[in-house]
């Protein structure tokens, strides 16, 4: 088998005459597997449930993973650090591991893959504990019948971070059970052997594991084995390439876009476009007669058409009239007046020392804004589903696996047991995907027509549909002391939801919480030595949907703190490096903030002194504890601000991945150059807009630096957060090296010169 | 009405309906060659690029009745594992992809590109590669286009 680590999803998803068999076993044997699984409710920590025996795939699987004791881990001695226990459920058994006949180990991994190389790190972790090589690893997403799915999602930059502990403690359990069944077989004391490559060896004999493992069907497992000191890993901490590369660069049918399912049948959707809209009634008689249309469907608030081919599907939808409920037409000021600081609920999210008095006269005061954003991720949203017999079989991508089943399962009245949500490879997460209601309304149109449907949303629909970043309004108010370092720095900010009314938390969580924890990222003063610094909360629901977008608050807050941090140290005449640095203490997060700080200043040799037509930019922040400082040489031609370079200082802890680990970090930078340079949905006739991409600006090659030039610092013992942290600086240390350019400070994003 | 043309080297005939059906339909519905990808429809993203006669076109917005006769390479065409075309291979070098979604319209873009004009400055770069990749892969693109220039053997007898 080629080291090809997506073929079985290729084969899952690509249902052609050939490979339906392939996909048909792999459905039967899930739901076999369900039933048995659920009689065994009860594991114990030493327990794993093992699956022997599937025949044809010869496979040994191995399943509940009962965590240790969270505080047994070793956990991070980072205060400000919450890595919240991996989600998946501890209870019901399912499957993680499969060996199969070619001695290769299947990973059913409970995270997607999203771009993020989370498939990759994790590969990196299973193979230095199970001692097989990076090459006889594939890994695929658990579909929510056969594996561990994460309960929660894909997101918040905790896959790594979150399984760094549990991931390898299976492995080496894995490792440690194949050794004890090739001592019985081979008739050699356990520890005589050694493991590698896959193979056990020992008194002169060896065995692969996929020899050791077939027709066993009762395993004795071990206690779980102390993990291996990181410095011994051969895989972590290395830049293995991904493992996803070769299927990536040759055009594999490995997204949710690319599913299919036999005799698979097409849909398009009509839904509101004004915001707020409801469906009043249509007129589908065209649609009905048209060529190759099967069913019109409505339902209570939208209308699907479901026709031979995309093409049919979708010339029959621009044929349904549709009367829309049009309560209200939502305008751009109508947004800006509900969001402000000073309106909505307010909550202190950090207090430290006395409040300032904003009629003192040495009080400076500026306000900073952001957009609405839009996710813009390349794939759009959608689904392939098949609900027959009271089951549903749904493949797509998402980030939120076991949530999507519990919606499908609730929308059709069906156990959550029969609904199989397959993922595939995500065209993009950003936080788009953890909402994935399209897979209920592919769902209830296969059910109307008694076959798979394929459903995804228009260029169109996903700019009018997303769940957008929201916009941001901020105060910023500051006072320095005699010695011109900050006495006082207060940040008021009000945002639209982010985590509430989310998939992830309903709306009463507000009341719960006080506090929307997504707008919040960011949010804190990190300068502990500021004798009085506060943050202070305003939340608004807004009349359409907002939510995560990657990083979530961290950009729209970094932007504003950063940029006045920077305007203090300008009033105060003081390097803008000294000044943060004089304000940060010496132990903990302060001293890793302090160190990135440093590094990022001197490799980057920064000045604050323009330099013809160039001036360089300063900013810092801690995100999850990960922090990070940028450094921007930036120019302005022709009222465009140009990036030229990026010099970026980030430590993530272990990086289980370095060279993934600096991919993260130029896509967060790129990303944040376009949200901060480019990005911006409006309202228009009540309507979101644009609708495209080009009217929506986004950073291209042309906006992409010279140079990004990555410093990984590894200040901490277990792997952090890394794929939103690097979101934080890059708006401000634009910013920052354009007051130095124009004299002038940008309040507002996107950021406009001239 | 029946709509001839060569895909990847093999000439190939389809039946359609309405021969203002995109291309891009046509080679991921009808012909199952789904490395071409859907991202917009509106020739804004790139998403869907593939050659017709080594020209990067935007199949989205391409009538399959225009490949009448025509050559069509799309990304499974361009290489495989065995033999990566010099683009693919710089791509694997440098480690380009993120997602991979927007990957195949980017090197079929890349090839026409490099087909024409063997080594290309930053700016000719800028200039016409002007897809959208959203998880912004854009300063490895722009190192692995510069690699595959040098691996292309045809810029090697310009240089000479
Ligand atoms: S899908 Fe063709 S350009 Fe976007
Ligand atoms: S790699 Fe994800 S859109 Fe380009």
């Amino acid at each position: 088998m080629s080291r090809d680590n997506t073929c079985l999803v290729s084969t899952i998803l690509h249902l052609n005459n050939s490979t339906s068999a392939a996909f048909q076993l792999h459905n039967k044997h899930s739901a076999s597997t369900i039933q048995k699984m659920n009689k065994n409710k009860k594991t114990s920590r030493r327990k794993f449930l093992v699956r022997g025996g599937l025949g044809t795939l010869g496979v040994l699987a191995i399943g509940t993973y009962v965590f240790r004791n969270p505080l047994r881990r070793k956990t991070l001695s980072i205060a400000e650090t919450l890595i919240p226990p991996y989600n998946g459920s501890g209870t019901k058994a399912n499957l993680w591991f499969e060996i199969t006949k070619d001695n290769q180990v299947m990973l059913h991994s409970s995270k997607v893959e999203m771009g993020q190389g989370t498939f990759t790190g994790l590969a990196q972790m299973v193979a230095d504990e199970l001692d097989v090589a990076i090459e006889q690893i594939q890994v695929i997403g658990a579909a929510s019948a056969t594996g561990i799915v994460d309960g929660l999602s894909t997101g918040g930059s905790l896959s790594i971070a979150s399984l760094w502990v549990p991931l390898r403690e299976m492995a080496a359990t894995m490792r440690e059970m194949v050794k004890g069944e090739a001592a019985k077989k081979m008739g050699v004391a356990k520890s005589d052997l050694t493991t590698k490559d896959g193979v056990v060896s020992g008194g002169g004999k060896t065995m692969t594991y996929a020899e050791v493992a077939a027709d066993v069907t009762e395993w004795d497992v071990p206690g779980t084995p102390d993990l291996r000191p990181v410095s011994s890993y051969k895989f972590v901490g290395k830049p293995i390439p991904r493992v996803d590369l070769a299927a990536k660069v040759f055009g594999d049918p490995i997204f949710g876009m690319d599913a299919e399912m036999p005799d698979m049948l097409h849909a398009c959707v009509i839904r509101p476009e004004h915001i707020g809209a409801t469906f009043k009634s249509a007129d589908t008689s065209k649609a009905e007669g048209m060529n190759g249309v099967v069913k019109v469907i409505e339902t209570e608030d939208w209308v699907g058409v479901v026709a031979k081919t995309f093409s049919q599907a979708l010339a029959a939808k621009r044929a349904i009239k549709v009367t829309w409920d049009i309560p209200r037409k939502w305008t751009e000021s109508d947004i800006r007046e509900m969001l402000q600081v000073g309106k909505g609920d307010r909550m202190i999210t950090q207090k430290v020392g006395d409040e300032l008095d904003p009629e003192d006269a040495d009080v400076v005061s500026i306000a900073f804004s952001s957009p609405i954003g839009a996710h813009a991720q390349m794939e759009p949203n959608g689904a392939v589903a098949h609900v027959e017999d009271g089951k549903a079989t749904i493949i797509l991508s998402t980030q939120v696996v076991g949530i999507t089943q519990k919606q499908v399962a609730k929308a059709l009245g069906i156990d959550t047991d029969d609904v199989n949500i397959i993922p595939t490879y995500l065209g993009g997460g950003f936080g788009r995907r953890l909402n994935t209601s399209h897979a209920v309304m592919a769902a209830k149109m296969s059910k109307e027509v008694g076959k798979p449907v394929k459903y995804f949303f228009t260029r169109k629909e996903e700019f009018q549909n997303d769940t957008f970043r929201p916009p941001t309004h901020h105060i910023m108010r500051g006072k320095l002391n005699a010695n011109g370092f900050l006495d006082s720095v207060e940040h008021h900010y009000a945002s639209g939801d982010v985590a509430i009314n989310s998939v992830l938390m309903p709306g009463f969580a507000h009341t719960v919480l006080g506090t929307d924890f997504g707008a919040m990222r960011g949010a804190n003063i990190m300068y502990e030595k500021i004798p009085n610094h506060r943050s202070v909360q305003w939340h608004t629901t807004l009349p359409f949907a907002t939510s995560w977008w990657r990083s979530l608050g961290l950009l729209a807050n970094t932007f504003a703190i950063e940029s006045f941090i920077d305007e203090m140290a300008i009033k105060a005449g003081k390097s803008p490096v000294d000044f943060r640095l004089a304000m940060l203490g010496t132990e903990g997060n302060q001293a890793r903030i302090r160190k990135v700080i440093e590094v990022a200043a001197e490799k980057s040799g920064y000045t604050d002194k323009v330099k013809g037509d160039k001036a360089m930019g300063f900013a810092a922040s801690i995100d999850t504890g990960s922090p990070c400082a940028q450094v921007v040489e930036v120019s302005i031609v022709d009222n465009k601000i140009k990036v030229h370079k990026v010099t970026c200082a980030f430590d993530c802890g272990i990086a289980v991945n370095p060279d993934q680990v600096r991919a993260q970090c130029e896509g967060s930078i790129m990303m944040g150059i376009s949200g901060v340079l480019h990005e911006k949905m409006t309202l228009k006739d009540g309507q979101l807009y644009p609708t495209i991409y080009g009217p929506y600006e986004m950073a291209l090659m042309r906006d992409a630096p010279g140079e990004i030039d990555i410093h990984l610092i590894q200040g901490a013992e277990v792997p952090l957060p890394v794929g939103e942290p690097p979101l934080g600086p890059i708006g401000a240390a634009i910013g920052n090296a354009v007051r130095r350019l124009t004299g002038k400070r940008v309040g507002d994003l996107p950021m406009r010169v001239g | 009405m029946k709509i001839s043309f060569n895909i990847n080297g093999q000439p190939q005939s389809v039946e359609i309906e309405d021969p203002n059906t995109p291309l891009l339909w046509v080679v991921r519905d009808m012909l199952d060659l789904k490395g071409t990808k859907f991202g917009c429809g509106k020739a804004a993203c790139g998403a869907c690029t593939l050659h017709v006669e080594g020209e990067a076109v935007r199949s989205c917005s391409y009538a399959v009745k225009f490949a009448e006769g025509k050559n069509v390479v799309t990304i499974e065409g361009l290489g495989d594992r065995e033999n990566p075309h010099p683009v693919q291979q710089a791509w694997i070098e440098h480690v380009v992809p993120q997602c991979g979604y927007c990957q195949p319209g980017f090197i079929m873009a890349t090839a026409a590109l490099l087909a024409k004009n063997p080594n290309p400055t930053d700016e000719d770069i800028d200039n016409n590669i002007v897809n959208v990749c959203r998880c912004a892969t854009y300063t490895r693109m722009r190192k692995a286009i510069h690699r595959a220039a040098d691996l292309t053997p045809s810029s090697k007898v310009l240089n000479e």
